[in-house]
């Protein structure tokens, strides 16, 4: 288990060692995942439910290789076509969920703090996959996991987030998490899309993309939902291009050695020139499979409770000794 | 017609006459009767006059509310007439003013006319109608005024939206002036509140709701300001929350605008900081704002320039509060725990003397409907509140007459009990832990 806890909510209220704590067991899944056979049977025995209440293709798949590489059983849910549309209360989708006897909940909500009641009303423990404007700490710990991999530490890292914060959980997951590091984090992005009194996060607020992107380590491009432009917060995406938009050209103000990240999925020639997205300085399919090892760390350390009435029959591997010295318990499940 | 009633030795306080002192209440035929020495000594003399005690508790004349929702017809699954009224009498309310966002709404006479005479059958206080501004709440044709007064309307809103239109809010306030009664706005511009559910500010930020804008409801208030000062009519602005719309109501009342206010207890004793939890009973509109919007309506309060204080009583089922934060409704339920959270906002920090509360929550409210009362002068009807400023009492949900629950001040410990409430000299409510009457 992470700390004491049963759920992950968000970053806001996990500590900076509990998060070194899972990019440290991140490493070890990462590892995991080289492998010729990328199973290990950390899980088996645990159900884990996708509750999926919110389109999305990469975060369910990379949530569900994630439980399957630890040998949990699966099963998943998604809106349409369930009994949400019938008019079933978040309550009691959740109460026959638990009824079928799952341990570990992922869920992806439109609502701001679904998880936050989930986690309140069941047992299981929950993870928040998602939730509206809220939250998405999986990624935001996958964000970090990755600038970690290449830049070693995270402490005085300058790191700009550009775009649509105010509708982004990506963003706020990084912030917390950033910024319990030590982080530097500069945004930028149109005035419509800054929340209010966002310097509170203790970010600092540049007045253009070119003012962020100066000297930066790291930056981190939000997606930019093409609905926004409806909603009378931007004039068109043409504009939000010419403004907003991350080039080559820009990307030279940043150092050299920058890394560009994207949560997906990208809006290529909005948000991010096609060169960029796929240039040298571009970790975003690396994102992607970091994505399934911190997931992995993720439900393995949640599980520490769970796995403690689940009885285990496999030995461990050499591999997962050596999981020992970043992160106890070990990658088996407890008797 | 009940023996007459004498509430014995208590803290008479009656500040509309600047009374406050220990003496006898005497209650004759439904009507105060006098105070003291000054009661006729033919009613003293009585042997059948019933004898309350009520030492250490103060007399008040009865609390008035001029913003419930009562709920019926049409949301009898929330809330009745019945048991909405109860839930006023337990909070020591012996007249509301209830909401016409019924279903359906009040914005005819059969529809008013409904609630009096549901009122007159079923109600343990006073029920004055509110009817709509316009025809069902949709905010375009205006209602018939005259004939709604007549059949008992004190005042006109939309309440639970706003009169958006300026033509059609100047148009009301024209026709309502020489009527006397008041247009009250639940002043929010709704494409400034957009799809928003909390305060905009670093909460939302933080939590990831939606943001209402403080000036969604200022930007309003601002211009029904000067559609009242050009047409001569009255505004009420309607559970005020923010710092801005204080302003620029002071600001109106300096140019002699003929404007009121009014705010709740729970935006005077919470701020956005309590919907971090998601808790959806602490989800309300307009919603809890930023401490230094709180401070602002408190200082509002004290300078006089909100003139009541009423509740927003909005009861909801427990189904319905039950989930996401985005999908429950907005509001809370109110009456029983309105005197111990004012004393708690107001009086315990020393912003109000105790007589300066009641008069905001009795004189005053009805003044800002154009009616005379809030007082117990010989002859007033005895509708009178004895509670007990210093007894401290625990709000709990379970004991509440209301048929809702939706609050979040479920444990907090409170003082000013309620003891007895009477209308026309008749109890409505009297408190299980008070003393046995002797005769």
């Amino acid at each position: 288990m992470i700390g004491n806890r049963k759920d992950l909510l968000g970053l806001e209220d996990v500590s900076a060692e509990e998060i070194v704590r899972i990019l440290d067991t991140a490493r070890v899944m990462r590892e995991v995942l080289d492998r010729p056979i990328p199973k290990v049977p950390s899980l088996r025995g645990l159900t884990a439910a996708n509750l999926f209440f919110e389109a999305s293709t990469r975060t369910r798949l990379s949530f569900e290789l994630a439980e399957k590489r630890l040998s949990a059983d699966t099963v998943n849910f998604q809106t349409s076509g369930s009994s949400v549309s019938k008019g079933e209360t978040l309550r009691d989708t959740a109460a026959n969920i638990e009824a079928m006897g799952i341990h570990l909940v992922v869920i992806r909500h439109q609502a701001s703090g679904a998880p936050h009641y989930l986690a309140k009303v069941l047992k299981a423990g929950v993870i928040n996959a998602g939730d509206g404007t809220h939250e998405h700490p999986t990624q935001g710990l996958l964000d970090v996991f990755t600038m970690r991999e290449h830049k070693k530490r995270i402490e005085g890292l300058r790191v700009a987030i550009l775009g649509d914060i105010l509708h982004s959980r990506v963003a706020r997951s990084n912030i917390w998490g950033l910024t319990k590091l030590g982080a530097k984090v500069t945004i930028a992005g149109p005035s419509t899309m800054m929340p209010a009194e966002v310097e509170r996060f203790g970010v600092t607020v540049a007045k253009s993309v070119d003012e962020a992107i100066e000297g930066a380590d790291v930056v981190n491009i939000l997606r930019i939902q093409l609905e926004r432009q409806r909603a009378g917060l931007y004039p068109s995406l043409k504009e939000y291009s010419r403004v907003h938009g991350v080039t080559r050209e820009r990307l030279r103000r940043a150092k050299p050695d920058v890394l560009v990240m994207h949560p997906g999925p990208m809006n290529r020639g909005v948000e991010i020139a096609q060169d960029v997205a796929d240039g040298e300085n571009s970790v975003i399919l690396e994102q992607v499979t970091n994505g399934v090892a911190v997931r992995m760390a993720v439900l393995y350390l949640l599980a520490g409770q769970e796995a403690a009435g689940v009885v285990a029959t496999e030995t461990q591997t050499p591999n997962v000794e050596a999981a020992k010295s970043h992160a106890e318990p070990t990658l088996s499940p407890r008797r | 017609m009940p023996n007459p009633l004498c509430l014995r030795g208590g803290r008479v306080l009656d500040p509309a006459r600047g009374i406050d002192r220990v003496q006898d209440l005497w209650i004759e035929n439904g009507k105060i009767a006098g105070l003291g020495e000054d009661a006729p000594a033919a009613l003293r003399n009585r042997k059948d006059v019933e004898i309350v005690d009520v030492k250490g508790a103060v007399v008040a004349p009865g609390l008035v509310d001029i913003h419930v929702h009562l709920r019926e017809p049409g949301q009898e699954e929330k809330e009745t007439i019945e048991t909405g009224t109860r839930s006023a009498a337990r909070g020591g309310f012996t007249t509301v003013a209830c909401m016409p966002n019924t279903s359906p709404p009040l914005d005819d006479r059969p529809s008013v006319e409904y609630v009096v005479r549901r009122a007159a059958v079923s109600a343990s206080c006073r029920v004055l109608p509110i009817a709509a501004v316009t025809i069902g709440q949709m905010g375009e044709a205006l209602v018939e005024f005259e004939d709604l007064v007549n059949a008992g309307a004190v005042a006109f809103t939309d309440d639970g939206k706003p009169v958006k239109n300026a033509e059609i809010m100047r148009r009301a306030l024209e026709l309502t002036k020489p009527l006397g009664v008041p247009i009250i706005q639940h002043a929010e511009d709704p494409d400034l509140k957009g799809s928003g559910v909390v305060h905009e500010g670093w909460v939302s930020t933080r939590v990831g709701l939606k943001g209402i804008p403080d000036i969604a409801e200022s930007v309003m208030v601002a211009r029904d300001m000067l559609l009242a000062e050009v047409t001569g009519g009255r505004v009420h602005v309607a559970h005020m929350s923010a710092a801005r719309t204080v302003e620029v109501l002071r600001w109106a009342k300096q140019r002699g605008i003929a404007m009121t206010g009014e705010t709740t207890p729970h935006h005077l004793v919470l701020t956005d900081e309590a919907v971090a939890t998601y808790d959806t009973n602490t989800k309300m509109n307009p919603p809890l704002r930023s401490a230094r919007d709180r401070e602002a309506l408190i200082q509002g309060v004290i300078d006089g320039t909100i003139d009541c204080l009423a509740t927003d009583h909005a009861p909801h089922t427990d189904i319905e509060k039950d989930g996401d934060f985005d999908n429950a409704p907005f509001g809370i339920v109110g009456l029983e725990t309105a005197l111990g959270l004012y004393m708690k906002a107001l009086v315990e920090p020393k912003h109000l003397s105790l007589g300066d509360l009641i008069l905001r929550m009795t004189r005053n409210p009805l003044q800002v409907l154009g009616r005379d009362g809030g007082t117990l002068a010989a002859g007033a009807d005895a509708d009178v509140t004895v509670f007990d400023p210093a007894q401290r009492w625990t709000v709990r949900a379970a004991e509440f007459a209301s048929k809702a629950r939706n609050m979040p001040f479920e444990g907090w410990e409170l003082s000013g009990k309620i003891l007895i409430t009477l209308v026309g000299g008749s109890v409505t409510y009297r408190a299980e832990t008070l003393a046995g009457s002797a005769r």
